[in-house]
């Protein structure tokens, strides 16, 4: 599984702040490919969003007669699943909770991690090495190693599921916030601003927050995709979201029990899953192209 | 903006026009080197060590200096940008950590810094860099002095207000960087080779701009540079720098005529001569200085210093008037009577 | 290089501090009792006792981790729930067979990622590098549990070549390097060498073409060196950042098998862990995780000490 690395990312060294938001965004209009997998996340968010809308099956229905029926049987486009629930129905539904749980768990931790580099990187001494020595702890276990010590501690479950991830992707995002920072505080118009009187929220609030944003929110976006992917693993092996919600994690463990009966039926949630990861790969690499932040 | 004897909202004078604006007493900073097998202090650089000096009200006091000499260091502790370890700094006759808070000491002291690029928030405005201050300080009315104060430097409000600094060009935002220092109305501006990466044109025009701001607001300033020839421009005296210490303060004329130490005897005699009669005969100061973590015992310059004796070696010189009364002063056992040196007293520099 | 080498492992002691009491706090965050978590359901109250008195459950937490500590210097990481018996017996067994995956994984894995990576670097911006960009994008998007399942469906259920469970015949538990046990390796090996081998790409990618538009390069071509020996000079400059991602490569590799484990029924760490997951063993649960996560450690040891062999100037930095 991918493997939670730190690039430290510069601080762009010419960003303006007029026309910074605009240039972004007509750099992104230029790359397709990126517009294109702009398009598959919000249709992926949206589907999910109002599949009860959707005119869909019930997802939680199954039929004893009906089960593993192949992709295409009339009624069940894709096909059912093992208890005769329909594969697409559950499919777009399984989007809601793995998508729930693979973004929210970046986001927290884009907000806590963000604030703990930015408070290390900028306060120095002894906050710093006590901030950081503690991330280097964290470091020492491989993402999938922790989610799934801390999950396996913690029981399976939604809130359990968000908090280990929550933890796992805390020290990544620390890290990257606090170069940043100790980058951006070296600079002479943060001398400029201290000498000037004004105290060190006001600093980190007019100087830094600004100037350390979006490499901080870059590198989020590059997690995302691995945060999925780890998500929905949880959910594979049993620790996350408990059956019979429809999630795909969950979803691609409960069908392989039909490999042999009906092999590529049991291989759809996981393509989903690789899909919505590529997708945000591929869109964190546009995003941060069309934002100007180097590795 | 009509000329006015003192920015608008400067804090009144407290001591009087005999009281220096700033005096700095023993100056010491050593900065911890991490090393060693646990990581832990294992040597301190010893980059200001025991720097004392004045600034009157009104002059320009020029500080000259190899890079890694200490000048910016002594920027940064006078504006309290780092703690200081020992020694007094006091404004107006009020000590700081005293009866001087830092931030009264901030309202009073301002910098420029080199790097006129990297001293102004690529995030905001022109006019929101230089109104900042004002703001942190409570002034009244922080746009509308931006806006006056950029006029005065000689950028066009209307043009310049609401670009960034990238869209300017380095010249324009060295102005910027000026504008910004005088914002909060201070007394003493610190100058830390506020010109050394400008075109020498531009250099000229900042030079004046300076010059001329420092008449009509009655400023005071210290201008830190490497370049000999701009520190004579603008300064009324000269300090001199080396390995962290000073070794020798003047007043301009007096130095440029007399070098009273050997250290800046070899700077001076660096500079091209505009005179092609005139031409360098003394060797130029060969080598790097020495490393600051271990500093050479004695006399620092002793290491690269032709006239160096055994004294050299075991003393430390104090820095002491060339004779009494004087106003040129100089740390070198040559104008020690009682230094042991053999040339002691003996003209042997000219 | 013996004075980095021992600061290396000092510098290392804190963090292997740190992992032990997160370790430690696993039990502790458990829901409900300490006690019932690391103990079968249907000990008796004298059984109870005991171990509340061997482990000191009713003392504050810093001498609970104390005795936990040195407990486990002594080898003892307690018994495992589901099977009685002690959890460093089975944790190492069960790593071994991880160790023989991961490294198989990475054999496959690494010389495949060095050769498209630069390959990719060399090609800059042609339709080569786009290919090989492409692979490896997809390759560290891929949830590769998922992907051993589809390697499963192709390999084993419609192709039938290759066995898709356990470490050998008959679901057998115990390896040995003959043929009969090589086939059993060869799915879950693949599967785990993909996601490193986008990484490998990616990053010796960056590196030979950072690396063949620098200066010195230019200056061994304009003393009339050969490409060959000009790709010699590059390769040993990209050599030392290549070995670290590829020594943390076998790091995550061991970590990663996790899933992969599971889904091929490996007798590895990250079966037993799945094990004792599904059947809150949490003793088992701790004492795997102690010991992936010190290997990890240990790992990262190794890479930093073989890097600053290989260049001189992380020595001083």
């Amino acid at each position: 599984m991918t493997a939670v690395d730190v690039t430290v990312l510069d601080a762009p060294a010419t960003v303006s702040g007029q026309g910074y938001w605009s240039g972004v965004g007509a750099r992104l209009l230029r790359d397709p490919l990126t517009l294109i997998c702009l398009g598959v996340i919000l249709l992926l968010i949206l589907s999910a969003a109002f599949a009860p809308w959707l005119g869909l099956a019930d997802p939680y229905k199954g039929s004893m007669i009906a089960r593993l029926k192949p992709i295409g049987t009339p009624g069940h486009i894709l096909g059912t699943d093992e208890q005769g629930r329909d594969m697409f129905a559950r499919l777009i539904y399984g989007g809601r909770l793995t998508l729930f749980i693979g973004l929210t768990p970046v986001v927290l931790a884009f907000f806590i991690g963000g604030t703990l580099g930015i408070v290390a990187g900028y306060a120095g001494g002894w906050i710093n090495t006590g901030i950081m020595r503690t991330v280097d702890v964290f470091f020492a276990f491989p993402s999938v190693l922790l989610a799934i010590a801390i999950s396996g501690a913690l029981g399976a479950g939604i809130v359990n599921s968000l908090v280990s991830l929550t933890i796992v992707f805390i020290p990544p995002i620390t890290r990257v916030s606090e170069a940043v920072t100790s980058g951006v505080r070296a600079l002479d118009y943060i001398d400029a601003a201290r000498a000037s009187g004004a105290n060190a929220l006001t600093v980190i609030r007019v100087h830094v927050i600004g100037n350390v944003l979006s490499p901080i929110f870059v590198y989020a976006t590059s997690l995302t995709s691995v945060c999925m992917i780890l998500a929905a693993g949880l959910s594979f092996l049993g620790i996350g979201v408990r059956p019979p919600e429809p999630e795909w994690g969950l979803m691609l463990n409960t069908l392989r029990s039909a490999i042999y009966v009906n092999p590529w039926l049991s291989a759809l949630p996981g393509l989903m899953i690789f899909v919505t990861s590529l997708c945000l790969n591929l869109l964190s690499d546009g995003v941060r192209s069309a934002m100007n932040v180097r590795d | 903006m009509s000329v006015t004897e003192t920015l608008p909202d400067t804090a009144p004078d407290k001591g009087g026009p005999a009281q220096p604006l700033l005096i700095v007493r023993d100056l010491q900073k050593y900065f911890p080197v991490r090393g060693g097998i646990l990581g832990g202090r294992k040597a301190v650089v010893q980059a200001v060590d025991g720097v004392s000096f004045e600034v009157k009200k009104g002059e320009t006091l020029g500080i000259v200096g190899e890079s890694g000499c200490g000048k910016s260091t002594t920027a940064r502790l006078l504006i309290g940008l780092i703690d200081k370890d020992r020694g007094e700094i006091i404004y107006d006759g009020q000590d700081l950590g005293g009866t001087l808070s830092l931030r009264d000491l901030r309202r009073g002291v301002q910098m420029v810094f080199q790097d006129s690029y990297a001293s102004l928030n690529p995030r905001l405005t022109i006019e929101e860099s230089i109104a900042f201050g004002a703001r942190i300080q409570g002034l009244p009315d922080p746009v509308g002095r931006a806006r006056r104060l950029m006029e005065r430097v000689g950028l066009s409000p209307d043009r310049f207000a609401q670009r960034y600094p990238h869209e300017v060009s380095g010249g324009q935002r060295q102005r910027i960087n000026i504008a910004r220092a005088l914002a909060m109305s201070p007394r003493l501006v610190v100058l830390d080779e506020a010109v050394s990466a400008l075109d020498k044109s531009v250099e000229a025009q900042v030079l004046n701009l300076l010059a001329d701001l420092r008449r009509e607001f009655g400023l005071t300033y210290i201008f830190i540079s490497h370049d000999l020839n701009v520190v004579r421009y603008i300064s009324d005296r000269i300090l001199v720098m080396y390995l962290g210490e000073v070794v020798e303060v003047a007043p301009v004329d007096q130095i440029w005529s007399r070098q009273a130490h050997p250290y800046t005897r070899s700077l001076f005699s660096a500079m091209p001569s505009m005179d092609p009669d005139n031409r360098t005969l003394e060797p130029p100061l060969s080598g790097d200085p020495p490393n600051p973590i271990n500093p050479p015992s004695g006399c620092r310059f002793h290491t690269r210093c032709r006239l160096a004796e055994s004294a050299c070696k075991t003393r430390v010189p104090t820095l002491r008037p060339l004779s009494v009364g004087s106003e040129h002063l100089a740390a070198c056992h040559l104008h020690d009577l009682g230094s042991g040196h053999s040339k002691a007293g003996k003209d042997v520099l000219a | 290089m013996f004075s980095y080498f021992l600061r290396r492992v000092i510098l290392m002691l804190p963090v292997a501090f740190g992992v032990s009491v997160i370790c430690f706090l696993l039990v502790q965050i458990a829901p409900g009792d300490p006690l019932t978590a690391i103990m079968p359901v249907d000990a008796t109250a004298d059984e109870q006792a005991a171990m509340r008195a061997i482990y000191g459950l009713d003392k504050p937490l810093p001498v609970q981790y104390a005795i936990w500590i040195s407990n486990l210097a002594q080898g003892d990481m307690g018994k495992s729930i589901a099977s009685g018996r002690p959890v460093a017996g089975e944790v190492f067994g069960a790593v071994q067979n991880s160790l023989i995956l991961a490294l198989s994984a990475a054999v496959v894995a690494f010389p495949i990622g060095i050769f498209l990576g630069f390959l990719a670097g060399y090609f800059r911006d042609t339709l080569l590098d786009r290919a090989v960009t492409a692979i490896s994008i997809a390759g560290v998007s891929v949830p590769n549990y998922w992907l051993g399942i589809v390697l499963v469906i192709i390999f084993s259920v419609n192709l039938g070549w290759l066995p898709s469970m356990g470490a050998g015949p008959g679901g057998s538990q115990d390896w040995s390097w003959d043929w009969l046990h090589i086939r059993h390796l060869v799915l879950p090996a693949v599967t785990l060498a993909v996601v490193p081998i986008g990484i490998v790409a990616r990053t010796v990618r960056a590196l030979a073409g950072d690396l063949l538009t620098m200066d010195f390069v230019q200056a061994l071509y304009a003393k009339g060196m050969s490409r060959g020996d000009v790709l010699r000079h590059v390769a040993r400059n990209a050599a030392a950042t290549a070995l670290s991602v590829m020594g943390l490569q076998l790091g995550y590799l061991l970590g990663g098998s996790i899933l992969i484990e599971t889904v091929f029924n490996w007798p590895g760490s990250g079966f037993l862990l799945s094990n004792a997951i599904f059947q809150r063993d949490l003793p088992l649960l701790q004492g795997t995780i102690l010991v992936l996560a010190l290997f990890f450690v240990t790992m990262n040891l190794v890479v930093d000490v073989a890097q600053a062999a290989i260049d001189p100037r992380i020595k001083r930095s």
